[in-house]
């Protein structure tokens, strides 16, 4: 049963997630984060969060991750600049559903 | 367009009807399957888009203050602070199914800890404890958001195949199988005509 969710980022950003009772794991490099993603997908998480940065320097695990039901990885902000690559991938999935970005 | 490669006969042609006939049915049925997924996709992606925006907000500020903490404070007693987190998160996963789409069912399970904060006020910043106060907050969003996102991906997946197959059926199978019907029909009328013609010239010669 899928019932753990874990958090995949720089230590100093994401540590904050432990005190709401997610697990932290620190990956500060984008083989670090493959291999956490590939080791964590074996077990039994149902979300895993990982920084922006790692995210899009991995399309290739994403996107294989992405045909699976879990666990779901999503991409999240992990500081205040951050953004855009998050809503590059929903314009995405509606350019690759629809034909053009219409939302 | 290339006609298949099949005997011009009465029976090929009764078959090649039916196939049509199936082909066309399918065809419809594809096509108001991708309409009906459309409309729903557009309605996740939106509410996708709509929680990314709240959660992208909010949590880069919670972050950064929380390494604002970690800066102004020994990393030891941040780390000792959070190490123990006083609640545990229970989730209900599941599956559900859009449109004959699976797509996961994430509920937050309600935990009876109150107690926001895991460590004592003595040893810590308040940029900590608002990080931890809008983590707290944003936890139920941030699961939704998941759950949202990944409904988003693997429907976006299912309307291209679905897109895929419609145009197939349309632009390749559906044409190529008429165009076989009129070459049967057409092959069949000749043969006809030609043994009639046949017929009279035997009659003919016969006759004299």
């Amino acid at each position: 049963m899928y019932n753990r969710v874990g958090v995949i980022g720089d230590k100093d950003a994401v540590l904050a997630f432990k005190s709401v009772g997610f697990e932290v794991f620190d990956a500060s490099d984008a083989q670090g984060a493959a291999a956490l993603i590939k080791k964590l997908s074996g077990e039994d998480f149902a979300v895993l969060f990982i920084s922006e940065e790692l995210a899009a320097q991995i399309p290739d695990v994403i996107k294989k991750a992405k045909q699976r039901i879990y666990p779901v990885i999503t991409a999240i902000p992990t500081s205040k600049e951050g953004g855009g690559y998050g809503m590059a991938q929903i314009k995405k999935d509606v350019e690759k559903a629809i034909g053009a970005d219409i939302i | 367009m290339a006609v298949l490669n099949v005997n011009p006969t009465r029976m090929e042609l009764k078959r090649l009807k039916n196939r049509l006939k199936t082909a066309q049915r399918g065809h419809k049925l594809l096509k108001d399957k991708t309409d009906e997924m459309i409309r729903r996709f557009i309605v996740i992606a939106r509410e996708n888009k709509r929680l990314r925006r709240e959660i992208e907000k909010e949590l880069g500020g919670a972050l950064e203050n929380f390494m604002r903490a970690r800066a102004m404070t020994a990393p030891q007693i941040i780390d000792e602070a959070v190490m123990m987190p006083s609640r545990k998160i229970s989730l209900e996963c599941g599956k559900k199914t859009v449109m004959g789409v699976a797509v996961p069912d994430i509920s937050l399970g309600d935990d009876n800890n109150s107690e926001l904060y895991p460590y004592s006020f003595l040893t810590v910043t308040d940029e900590l404890d608002n990080s931890v106060k809008t983590l707290n907050l944003l936890l139920a969003k941030l699961i939704e958001l998941a759950e949202v996102e990944k409904s988003c991906n693997l429907l976006a997946d299912e309307i291209e195949k679905n897109k895929r197959r419609v145009n197939a059926l349309e632009n390749i199978m559906i044409p190529q199988m008429e165009e076989t019907i009129k070459y049967i029909t057409m092959k069949l009328d000749e043969n006809e005509r030609a043994s009639l013609v046949r017929l009279m010239k035997v009659k003919d010669i016969i006759a004299h």
